[in-house]
C-alpha cells in the first residue's frame, strides 16, 4: 500500500480525518523551508503538500503567489525542490509527500525524468494544477510507472456528467475545492459541504480531502469530520509571511509560528473525533 | 458546405483543440467546465444564422467594415528610389486601423460579447496590454449594456494612460494588476482568477488567439473577416492574390485573421513579424517563436519565453501590444511546419517605420503594425516591381504618440 493510502487508512482507523498542509518550497529560503517541513509530522500533519514555485500561478490567490515569488527569489528550481524532498526524507520515512505545481517547470525538466526523479526522491503524489484529465495522457503513464499518485481537484463547478471522467483519472485522494475561486480568498460554505461530499462519495472509494477555504482550527475540524481530510495552505503561508522581516527574510519566530499553528489545527481535528465518538 | 480538403491547412484545431502538438486545454479543473461550456456555445453560434447575421450587422454599421484596401503608392515609390532598377514590390495596406476603436480587436470582441449574451452571462472581464483590447471590450459592453472589468498590468496602466481614460469614459472599471512584472501576462493570470471566482455570471473575453481551446480558434474565426475581405479586395484591385502577406505577431490575432483564409493558397508567402525589442540577442525582446521554446502557459501549449527551469521570463517591446512572452498555438504550428515564416523587428526599426508611414502615407500607424511595416521596408526593395506585398495595418497610432514622443526626445 502506498504511503498516501496507508496514512488515510490510519487516520480513518483512528476515527478522524487527516490533516494535509500546504507550504511553498524555499519559502522564504531553503533552510527555513526544510526546518518547517521536518517539524510538520511531529506537529500532527498526515500529508505534506509542497508547492513548486512558478512565475504564473493562475489558480492561486495573492498569498500563495507571493510565497512562490519568495521561493523563486530564494533559488527554487525543480531539481532544488526534489533535493529538498530528499533532505526531508532523510529524517521522515512515513509521512506522504505530495508536490503541487504547474506543468511548465515539469515539462522543462522532462516529464519522464521528473516522474522517475520525484519518486526516487521520496515523493508520493503529484497535483499538476493545469493538467486536467483531458491533457493527462502525457503524464499518466510516467506517474503510474513510478508509483506516483495523480491527485486531482474536483471543483464545485465539476458537474455529475464530468465527475466520472475526473475521478477515473485520480489516484491517492481527491482534493475537493470547497469554494469557486482561487486559493485563500473565501471561506467555505460549510452547510453545503456535507451534501457535496456525500454526492462525491457515491462515485468513489478514494479518500476526499477538502481545501481552498480552510483557515481556522474550527473550520479544519468541520472539514475533517465531513470528509476524510482537510487541507490548510493559505492560512499557514500568511502566518509565515507575517513573521518575515522587512526584507522578506525569516526571523526566529518563523518556524515556531508555523509549527504551533499546525499543532493547533491537528489538535482541533483530533478533538473533533472525540466529540463525534 | 464544401468537403474539407485532405491537404488543407485550415482544418485545425482537432477535437482536443490542438494544432499539431500545440494548443489544448491546460487549465485547472476549476476552469475546465467553463471552457467546455464556451466551446459548446461557440459551436452552436457558428451554425446559428441569426447570431452570424447580428455579428455581420455590427461589423458593417458599427465597426465600419469592410475596411479599405489601400495601395501605398508613395511608400512604394519611395522604396523604389533606392532599390535596384526594376525592383520594389507594390505595397498594399489592409486598413483595419480605420475600424471603430482604432484596431482589429473589435472584430472578435463583438463576436465574443454576442456569445456571452447568448450564454446568459451578465458580467464581462478582459485583460489588456496596450489597452486596445480593453477599449474594444469596454466599447462593446457599453453598446450592449453589460458591466465590464478590465485587468491591466500596473506598468501598462502607467504607459497607456489615454486608453485607460478611454475605458473609464466607456464605463468600464480598470483594475491595475501589480503581481509579477505587472504587464499583459499578469493581467491574463488575474483575468483567469476572476473568472474562476465568478463562474456563474461572468464571461472572459480574451483578446488574442491564445488561451485554452476554443479561444484560439474562436478569435481566429472572428478575425478571419480581415483575410476574407482582403482576398476579395485584392482580386478586385489586381485581379490576383498578393505574393506575400505581412503582419505583426504578439499573441497573433491580427496575423491569424489575415493569414487564415490564405493558408491553402500555396503561392502566397506569409510572414509574421515578432517584436525584437532591443535586439534578439539581448534579453529584452518579445520574440517567442524566434527565441523561445515550446511550453505550457495560459491554457495552451505554445512557444514561450522561459528560462531553463520552465519559469516564464519577461517580454520587452516598445509596443505594449506585443509585450507578451507567448504566442497563439496556431502560429507555433505554422512555424514548425514552415507555412509561415517568422522574423522580428526591433524597437528602433519600428520607430523608423512609424515615422516613415506617417510622412509618406499620411497614416500614423500603431507601434504593433509598425513592426510589420519595418519588415516590409526590408523586403519590398528585394522583390521585382510586379510583386505585391499586403500588410495588415491593424491599428492606428493615436495611443502611441506619447511613447513615440518620449523615444524621440520630444515633449508634448
Amino acid at each position: 500500500m502506498s504511503r498516501i493510502a496507508t496514512r488515510f487508512a490510519q487516520s480513518k482507523a483512528e476515527g478522524r480525518g487527516a490533516l494535509v498542509t500546504f507550504l511553498t518550497a524555499f519559502d522564504p529560503d531553503r533552510a527555513t523551508s526544510l526546518e518547517i517541513l521536518r517539524g510538520l509530522p511531529k506537529a500532527g500533519v498526515d500529508v505534506i503538500e509542497i508547492g513548486v514555485p512558478f512565475t504564473d500561478p493562475m489558480a492561486d490567490g495573492p498569498s500563495i503567489q507571493r510565497a512562490g515569488q519568495r521561493g523563486l527569489k530564494a533559488g527554487a528550481t525543480v531539481p532544488g525542490v526534489l533535493d529538498l524532498v530528499r533532505a526531508l526524507r532523510a529524517t521522515e520515512a512515513d509521512t506522504p509527500v505530495v508536490l503541487m505545481g504547474y506543468y511548465n517547470p515539469i515539462l522543462a525538466y522532462g516529464v519522464t525524468r521528473f516522474c522517475a526523479d520525484a519518486a526516487a526522491a521520496g515523493v508520493d503524489g503529484l497535483i499538476i494544477v493545469d493538467v486536467p484529465p483531458e491533457e493527462a495522457d502525457e503524464v499518466e503513464p510516467h506517474a503510474r510507472a513510478n508509483g506516483l499518485d495523480l491527485i486531482r481537484l474536483i471543483a464545485p463547478t465539476t458537474d455529475e456528467a464530468r465527475l466520472p471522467r475526473v475521478l477515473g483519472a485520480t489516484t491517492g485522494f481527491i482534493y475537493y475545492v470547497s469554494i469557486t475561486g482561487i486559493t485563500g480568498t473565501r471561506s467555505a460554505d460549510y452547510a453545503s459541504l456535507a451534501p457535496a461530499i456525500a454526492a462525491l462519495k457515491r462515485h468513489t472509494d478514494l479518500p476526499v480531502a477538502i481545501g481552498f477555504g480552510i483557515r481556522s482550527p474550527e473550520q479544519a475540524a468541520i472539514a475533517a469530520t465531513v470528509a476524510d481530510g482537510a487541507v490548510v495552505g493559505t492560512a499557514l503561508v500568511d502566518t509565515l509571511a507575517g513573521t518575515l522581516d522587512a526584507d522578506g527574510r525569516a526571523t526566529a519566530a518563523t518556524v515556531p509560528a508555523v509549527l504551533s499553528q499546525v499543532a493547533g489545527l491537528a489538535q482541533a481535528i483530533r478533538a473533533a473525533r472525540k466529540q463525534a465518538a | 458546405m464544401n468537403k474539407p480538403l485532405p491537404n488543407s491547412l485550415r482544418q485545425g484545431p482537432d477535437s482536443r483543440g490542438r494544432f499539431g502538438d500545440f494548443g489544448g486545454r491546460f487549465v485547472a479543473e476549476t476552469l475546465m467546465p467553463l471552457i467546455l461550456e464556451v466551446e459548446k456555445a461557440y459551436e452552436a453560434a457558428k451554425r446559428d444564422a441569426a447570431f452570424q447575421a447580428e455579428w455581420r450587422r455590427l461589423l458593417t454599421h458599427y465597426v465600419g467594415r469592410p475596411s479599405p484596401l489601400w495601395f501605398a503608392e508613395r511608400l512604394t515609390a519611395h522604396l523604389r528610389k533606392s532599390a535596384p532598377k526594376g525592383m520594389g514590390a507594390k505595397i498594399y495596406f489592409k486598413r483595419d486601423e480605420l475600424n471603430h476603436t482604432g484596431a482589429h480587436k473589435i472584430n472578435a470582441v463583438l463576436g465574443q460579447i454576442l456569445l456571452a449574451k447568448k450564454m446568459g452571462k451578465t458580467r464581462i472581464i478582459a485583460e489588456t496590454g496596450a489597452g486596445q483590447h480593453g477599449v474594444a471590450t469596454a466599447t462593446a459592453c457599453a453598446l450592449m449594456d453589460l458591466p465590464c472589468i478590465v485587468y491591466m498590468g500596473a506598468t501598462d496602466v502607467e504607459r497607456q494612460q489615454p486608453n485607460v481614460f478611454r475605458m473609464k469614459l466607456l464605463g468600464a472599471e480598470v483594475r491595475p494588476v501589480t503581481s509579477g512584472a505587472a504587464t499583459l501576462k499578469d493581467a491574463m493570470n488575474e483575468g483567469l482568477r476572476d473568472w474562476v471566482a465568478n463562474v456563474h455570471d461572468t464571461y472572459y473575453c480574451i483578446g488574442t488567439v491564445a488561451g485554452p481551446h476554443p479561444y484560439p480558434q474562436m478569435v481566429r474565426d472572428f478575425q478571419s473577416v480581415i483575410g476574407e475581405e482582403a482576398k476579395e479586395q485584392m482580386r478586385a484591385a489586381e485581379g490576383r492574390l498578393p505574393d506575400a502577406l505581412v503582419a505583426a505577431v504578439g499573441g497573433g490575432s491580427n496575423a491569424m485573421g489575415l493569414f487564415f483564409p490564405f493558408l491553402d493558397d500555396k503561392d502566397v508567402q506569409m510572414i509574421g513579424v515578432e517584436a525584437a525589442g532591443r535586439g534578439l540577442d539581448t534579453h529584452e525582446h518579445a520574440a517567442a517563436l524566434s527565441r523561445g521554446r515550446p511550453g505550457v502557459l495560459h491554457g495552451n501549449r505554445t512557444y514561450l519565453l522561459q528560462d531553463g527551469d520552465g519559469q516564464i521570463t519577461e517580454a520587452h517591446s516598445i509596443s505594449a501590444g506585443l509585450d507578451y512572452p507567448g504566442v497563439g498555438p496556431e502560429h507555433s504550428w505554422l512555424h514548425e511546419i514552415g507555412r509561415v515564416q517568422y522574423v522580428a523587428a526591433t524597437d528602433e526599426e519600428a520607430l523608423e517605420a512609424f515615422q516613415l508611414c506617417s510622412r509618406q502615407e499620411g497614416i500614423i500607424p500603431a507601434l504593433e503594425p509598425a513592426h510589420a511595416l519595418a519588415h516590409v521596408l526590408k523586403m519590398a526593395p528585394t522583390l521585382p516591381e510586379d510583386r505585391i506585398v499586403l500588410m495588415n495595418l491593424c491599428g492606428r497610432g493615436d495611443k502611441d504618440i506619447f511613447t513615440v514622443a518620449r523615444h524621440l526626445g520630444e515633449k508634448i
